[in-house]
């Protein structure tokens, strides 16, 4: 085992996590806006703002699925030590981390019409988060809100599924926003 | 190192209940199912909004705890005492510097701002209980959408009663999408239901998580002829004199005299800091330690 592996955790687990909830928590219930999401450092390529979610919410009930991309040595055995999460195929995964063109999004399961919670969220790297951008409307935003988005059509398409779909938390370094399976997506037209 | 966990719930547990509240935001009003875990309290202080308070609070937080509106019951004293210890958090009774509110049975009258999150406690969270037992026909009935008995049960009590008598814990449609239970509020608070803050829903015993992100549209059931009404006493708190608060009648002497007072205290209260006076009330003065 590297010592890359027992390092980059929580220092405060409890204390660590609950904060680090509170900024997740907060971006999914008001898409749109950009948390801070601080107290992990994973090993690259996984950002820390996507290895603070990892650390936040998965553990051995939480299979987690990696793009071939994020499927090292390092992060496997990081995720592994950290969370005890099982790495599974995307269609057994609760929780998933990848680039938006790597992951399999069909692949994943999005609940059945009794228990919709069923489903897989995804974590999904970008190289920019910006509040700009896509239009958002729909529950947790007043009138509207723009987000970065790596593009529209798929999310238009997750939404039309509801109240079955996947949810997104968007990372980029040591921040993250999100996109729940409510959310509408619009691009805004460039003139 | 203390004795306890950080709000009391080993790290396991709050990261369960955690991934149930994400669910819950993101299918508003769905009764996420969740493994309620053993609190130390009895079920009928409220362990599903314990929990859920547990897996939401840090340390920077100031916790306000209400039942019924009021912030000094046996009930909401033991609760905020509980998290003071376990969390470290602060606490209030003031609603403007709460960041995290536990309530039994209101809604603040105060509006809640986006920075701000509700946690209620939740006895019965199925809507459609009293009119199917059965959770495996409650659930297909929401997974189909079949509210028809709900309306059929809210008619009834039209042709019985004139009006709709459901005065408690009346159903709502939220997001369009799922009918939902808002716990045992009075109906004047359904409209509050509309709001900025995030409203979270625990019920302990029956292991349902749900909740309504700010901003969400929350309709109260009703019908064309008959639409909803918040209704509340038709009188003026008698302390503060406030008329648009939800009122708790009280007998106040052997004689059958009566009193009128607003039933969330801390609205009370800072009107009559403010220096409004209700009909039976007195002027203002800080409580003398
Ligand atoms: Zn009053």
């Amino acid at each position: 085992m590297q010592t890359t592996t027992l390092m980059g955790g929580f220092v405060n687990a409890p204390l660590d996590s609950a904060r680090a909830f509170r900024q997740i928590m907060t971006a999914v219930a008001q898409p749109g806006i950009i948390n801070d999401a601080v107290g992990a450092t994973p090993p690259a390529p996984l950002s820390v703002a996507a290895g603070v979610v990892l650390l936040t919410l998965c553990d051995p009930d939480t299979p987690v699925f990696l793009t071939a991309e994020f499927d090292t040595d390092d992060v496997r055995a990081w995720i592994t030590f950290h969370t005890g999460a099982p790495l599974v195929d995307a269609a057994k995964a609760s929780f998933a981390v990848g680039s938006w063109g790597d992951l399999p999004i069909t692949d994943f399961a999005i609940g059945t019409s009794e228990y919709p919670d069923r489903s897989a969220t995804l974590i999904v790297e970008v190289a920019s988060l910006n509040p700009e951008g896509a239009e958002l409307r729909g529950p947790g935003i007043k009138g509207k809100a723009t987000l970065s988005l790596p593009e529209t059509a798929a999310f238009q398409q997750n939404t039309a599924l509801f109240p079955l779909g996947l949810d997104f938390v968007f990372t980029c370094q040591n921040r993250l926003a999100a996109l729940p399976r409510t959310t509408k997506v619009n691009a805004i037209k460039v003139s | 190192m203390t004795d306890y966990n950080f709000a009391y719930l080993d790290e396991q547990t709050k990261r369960m209940i955690r991934r149930a509240i994400l669910k819950g935001l993101a299918i508003p009003g769905y009764q996420v199912p969740f493994a309620s875990r053993e609190m130390p309290m009895p079920y009928g202080w409220g362990t599903g909004g314990v929990q859920v308070s547990a897996a939401v609070l840090t340390p920077d937080d100031t916790f306000k705890v209400i039942d019924q509106g009021a912030d000094d019951t046996t009930n909401a004293v033991s609760i905020r005492r509980f998290f003071e210890k376990t969390a470290g958090v602060a606490v209030t009774e003031a609603t403007v510097d709460a960041s995290v509110i536990q309530t039994r049975h209101r809604i603040p009258e105060q509006d809640l701002r986006s920075d701000q999150i509700l946690v209620y406690q939740v006895p019965i969270p199925e809507p459609l209980r009293f009119l199917e037992p059965s959770e495996v026909e409650t659930r297909k009935m929401h997974s189909l959408e079949e509210y028809g008995l709900m309306h059929v049960k809210l008619y009834e009590d039209i042709s019985q009663h004139g009006a709709i008598a459901t005065a408690y814990a009346y159903p709502v449609k939220v997001e369009g999408r799922y009918v939902m239970d808002p716990s045992p509020i009075p109906k004047f608070d359904n409209p509050k239901l509309n709001m900025a803050g995030i409203q979270l829903f625990g019920a302990g015993r029956e292991q349902r998580i749900y909740a309504v992100p700010p901003y969400t549209d929350v309709v109260s059931l009703d019908f064309d002829d008959y639409p909803f009404e918040a209704s509340k006493a038709d009188h003026a708190c008698d302390l503060c004199g406030a008329e648009d608060s939800y009122l708790d009648e009280l007998i106040v002497d052997d004689a059958g005299g009566r009193m009128f007072m607003c039933s969330d205290t801390d609205y009370c209260a800072g009107r009559r800091k403010a220096g409004c006076i209700g009909a039976q009330g007195v002027p203002y003065q800080e409580d003398v330690a």
